[in-house]
C-alpha cells in the first residue's frame, strides 16, 4: 500500500508536489494508524506515564516536600520493622489467595463445564456474582458476616457449641479472613477463563486418550493441563499482580490491623501517605510493588512465547 | 486380532434412533467399510464399537468377549479421527509412544516400535516435530502410525481422508491399502465416499437411515444391488432408473419404456423376470457404461436406438453422455470418437445381460 503511495507522488507534476506528499503522507497506513491512536496515547500518557514518573519524583522529596533527598526515603523504610511485615504480609496474601484462587476456578470450572448445556448458562452467570459485585460493597457484607458480637458466623458457631472467634481481630484470623475474601471475589474470574479454555480443547482429544488408555486423571495431566498452559499462566500473572496490589478488600475489613499485621504495600502506603500525611514515603512505599511484580512478569511471560507457538 | 460382531445393536438420541438393530460379523484380518450418506449411522456405529457411545441394545463383541460396558481404554483398539486429533504438545514421537507409556511398556521396545511404524508410513525424519509443523497428510499418516504402534485387536478409522485434497486422498488410500496388507489387524472404516469404500474394502456395509442395506464384496454392491438405494449410491456416474414396464408381444417378454420404445429381454433376464406382474411400475436400472455407441454387428442381449443428446461431456479416455427418457436424465458413455456432440442425434445401444429391474414401489431389486 505505502509503496503504491510512493509511486503515485513521483510521478504527480512538480507545481502540487508539496501538497501531494502531505496527501500521500496521510494515505499511508501507518501515519493514518498512529494519527486516529493519538488521542489514546496521550489520554495514557496523561492518566498512567504522568503519575508514573511524578511518583518518581514524589519519593525522592523529604517529609514537607521542599528539599531532594535522593534515596533518603527507601533507606528510612528498610530500617522499619514494619515495612518487611508488609512485604512479608503481601507475599503470603498474594500467593495464597491466588493459589487457592486457582485451584477452586479450576475445578468449579471442570463441574460447570460437566454440566448439561441446557442448565450451564444459568450456573455460569450465579458463580460469577462475587466478581462483578463492587468488592467495597461486597467487603462490607462480609466486614458484617465477621463481627465478634452479632455475625452470623460467630452465631452458627454458637450453635454448634464452638466459641466465638474474632474473625478480625487475631493475627491469625485476620490474615485468614482477608485472603478468604479475596479468594471468595477472585475465583470467579478464574472460573470464567479456565472454563473458556476447557471449552477450547477438541473432544476428540480426551476420545484419543481415552483409547490411548488415559484415565481421568491422566487425561486432565497429559491433555487438559498442557492445553491451558498459557491461560493458566496468564491468569495466575495478571491475578498475582491485581491480587498484589490489592487495597479494597484489607482496606474495608481490617484497616490493616490488628497491628499492623494484615497490612498489604497499597494500604501502608495510603496509611502513611494521605493519612500519615507523609507522602513522599507512601509514594516510596507503592514503587516497591514495581519491581517484584516485573520480576514475576518476565518469569511467566517468558513461558508464554516459549510455549506460545505449539497450540 | 480379533473378529469384531454386532448383534441387534440400538443407539437411541433421546427419541431419535441413530441406529435401528443392525447385525453385522466382521471377520479376524478383514477390512470392512461402513459407508452411508450422513446421518446414516455409521461413524454411531464405529463410534460404539469404539467405546466411546454407549449401546442402548444390543450387544458389541471383541474377540468372542461382549464389551458393551468395557471402557475404551480397555477394549485394545486404536482409532484414527477424521481431524487427526494429535495431541498438539507432544511432538510425532511422544503422541505415537503415548498409549504405550501409559501402560508402561519399556523404553527400549516403545523405540523398536516407533521405529517400524515410522519406517512404515516413512516419516522417520518428522518423529522430533510437533504436529504443528505437518502437513495434512503427514498429521494422517502420525495418527495411522498412533493407532499401528498399540498393535491393537482392532483399527478403527473415522472418515480419515476427508480433511485431505482430492490427490492427497488418492494417494493415503493406497497407503492405508498397503499398511493393512501388512499389519492384517482386522479394520472397521467409515466413509460418506463410495470410491474409497469400494477400493479399500473386503466387504462393504451399505448403511441408510440407521439400518443395513447390504453387505458384500465390492463387486457384489456394484453387480447386484439388493436394492434402489444401493444401487444408485455405488457407482459414479451413478446408474441410471428409467420408468418401464414389462409386456408380452409377439411370444417374446419386452421391457416397454415410451409407446414408440421397447427392448426385448435377453432369454435368461425374460425367464428371471417371467412372474412379474406385467401391471407393476418398474424401473429399469442400466449403469452409464452399458448405455454406448451402436455397433454394426449388436451382440446378443443388445438393443440400439435413436436419441437426440442434450450435453455431451469429454472425460479424456470416455466422453459421458446426457439425454432425456420418459422424463428422466439418462447418463451413458461413450467412445471419443463417436461423434458425439451437444444437441446432435447419436445411435446408442443398451446392454440388457446388465440391467437391473426395480419395483418402483418398495426400491427392491427384481
Amino acid at each position: 500500500m505505502a509503496d503504491v503511495a510512493i509511486e503515485r507522488s513521483a510521478t504527480a507534476p512538480r507545481t502540487v508536489r508539496k501538497r501531494a506528499s502531505l496527501r500521500t503522507a496521510l494515505k499511508r497506513k501507518s501515519t493514518a494508524a498512529f494519527l486516529m491512536t493519538l488521542p489514546l496515547i496521550l489520554l495514557i500518557a496523561l492518566l498512567v506515564i504522568y503519575p508514573a514518573f511524578y511518583s518518581l519524583h514524589l519519593a525522592t522529596l523529604n517529609k514537607s516536600m521542599q528539599r531532594f533527598i535522593g534515596l533518603g526515603n527507601f533507606q528510612f523504610l528498610f530500617k522499619r520493622e514494619t515495612f518487611w511485615l508488609v512485604v512479608e504480609q503481601s507475599c503470603i496474601f498474594a500467593i495464597t489467595a491466588v493459589v487457592f484462587k486457582a485451584l477452586i476456578g479450576f475445578i468449579v470450572a471442570h463441574v460447570v463445564h460437566n454440566i448439561p448445556a441446557k442448565g450451564q448458562r444459568k450456573w455460569r452467570g450465579m458463580l460469577l456474582v462475587p466478581w462483578v459485585i463492587p468488592p467495597a460493597m461486597s467487603t462490607l457484607a462480609w466486614l458484617w458476616l465477621f463481627d465478634p458480637s452479632y455475625s452470623a458466623f460467630n452465631y452458627l458457631l454458637a450453635g454448634v457449641g464452638v466459641d466465638r472467634i474474632p474473625w478480625t481481630g487475631e493475627t491469625g484470623w485476620a490474615r485468614f479472613s482477608v485472603i478468604l475474601v479475596n479468594i471468595w471475589f477472585g475465583a470467579p474470574f478464574f472460573m470464567i477463563m479456565y472454563l473458556a479454555a476447557l471449552k477450547s480443547v477438541p473432544d476428540q482429544l480426551y476420545e484419543a486418550a481415552a483409547i490411548d488408555g488415559a484415565n481421568w486423571w491422566q487425561r486432565i495431566w497429559y491433555v487438559t493441563l498442557p492445553m491451558m498452559r498459557n491461560i493458566i499462566a496468564i491468569t495466575t500473572l495478571f491475578s498475582l499482580i491485581v491480587t498484589f496490589a490489592n487495597f479494597d478488600i484489607v482496606r474495608i475489613l481490617t484497616a490493616g490491623g490488628p497491628l499492623d499485621r494484615t497490612h498489604m504495600f497499597a494500604t501502608w502506603a495510603f496509611r502513611i501517605g494521605i493519612e500519615g500525611g507523609d507522602i513522599p514515603l507512601g509514594a516510596s512505599v507503592s514503587l516497591f510493588m514495581v519491581p517484584i511484580l516485573a520480576i514475576a512478569a518476565v518469569f511467566i511471560l517468558r513461558d508464554i512465547n516459549k510455549r506460545g507457538n505449539e497450540a | 486380532m480379533a473378529d469384531v460382531t454386532l448383534r441387534k445393536v440400538v443407539k437411541k438420541y433421546d427419541d431419535v434412533l441413530a441406529v435401528r438393530g443392525i447385525d453385522l460379523d466382521i471377520a479376524d484380518h478383514e477390512f470392512v467399510v461402513l459407508v452411508g450418506p450422513s446421518g446414516c449411522g455409521k461413524s454411531t456405529t464405529l463410534r460404539m464399537i469404539a467405546g466411546l457411545e454407549d449401546i442402548t441394545d444390543g450387544d458389541i463383541m471383541i474377540g468372542g468377549d461382549i464389551v458393551n460396558d468395557v471402557p475404551p481404554k480397555d477394549r485394545d483398539i486404536a482409532m484414527v479421527f477424521q481431524n487427526y486429533a494429535l495431541y498438539p504438545h507432544m511432538t510425532v514421537a511422544e503422541n505415537m509412544s503415548f498409549g504405550l507409556r501409559l501402560k508402561r511398556y519399556p523404553k527400549a521396545e516403545i523405540k523398536t516400535r516407533i521405529d517400524e511404524a515410522a519406517r512404515m508410513l516413512d516419516i522417520v525424519e518428522l518423529v522430533d516435530r510437533k504436529p504443528k509443523q505437518l502437513s495434512g497428510g503427514q498429521r494422517q499418516r502420525v495418527a495411522m502410525g498412533r493407532a499401528i504402534v498399540r498393535n491393537p485387536k482392532v483399527f478403527l478409522f473415522d472418515e480419515p481422508l476427508s480433511n485431505l485434497d482430492a490427490k492427497l486422498r488418492v494417494q493415503m488410500r493406497i497407503e492405508i491399502k498397503k499398511v493393512h496388507q501388512k499389519v492384517r489387524t482386522t479394520t472397521v472404516y467409515v466413509t460418506h465416499d463410495q470410491v474409497e469404500a469400494m477400493t479399500l474394502a473386503d466387504r462393504v456395509v451399505v448403511m441408510n437411515h440407521g439400518r443395513i442395506e447390504q453387505i458384500g464384496t465390492p463387486n457384489e454392491l456394484y453387480h447386484k444391488p439388493a436394492t434402489k438405494f444401493v444401487a444408485s449410491f455405488i457407482g459414479s456416474p451413478a446408474m441410471n432408473f428409467i420408468p418401464c414396464r414389462l409386456e408380452e408381444s409377439g411370444g417374446k417378454l419386452h421391457v416397454r419404456i415410451t409407446d414408440r420404445l421397447a427392448f426385448p429381454l435377453p432369454p435368461a433376464r425374460a425367464a428371471r423376470y417371467q412372474s412379474v406382474s406385467r401391471t407393476d411400475r418398474l424401473l429399469l436400472g442400466l449403469r452409464p457404461e452399458h448405455i454406448t455407441e451402436a455397433s454394426a454387428h449388436p451382440e446378443p442381449g443388445v438393443e440400439n436406438f435413436d436419441t437426440v443428446l442434450d450435453v455431451t461431456e469429454p472425460m479424456g479416455m470416455e466422453t459421458l453422455i446426457y439425454f432425456a427418457l420418459e422424463g428422466a436424465q439418462i447418463c451413458g458413455r461413450v467412445n471419443p470418437n463417436a461423434g458425439a456432440v451437444d444437441g446432435g442425434p447419436l445411435r446408442l445401444a443398451v446392454d440388457l445381460n446388465n440391467m437391473h429391474l426395480l419395483n418402483e414401489g418398495t426400491g427392491a431389486v427384481i
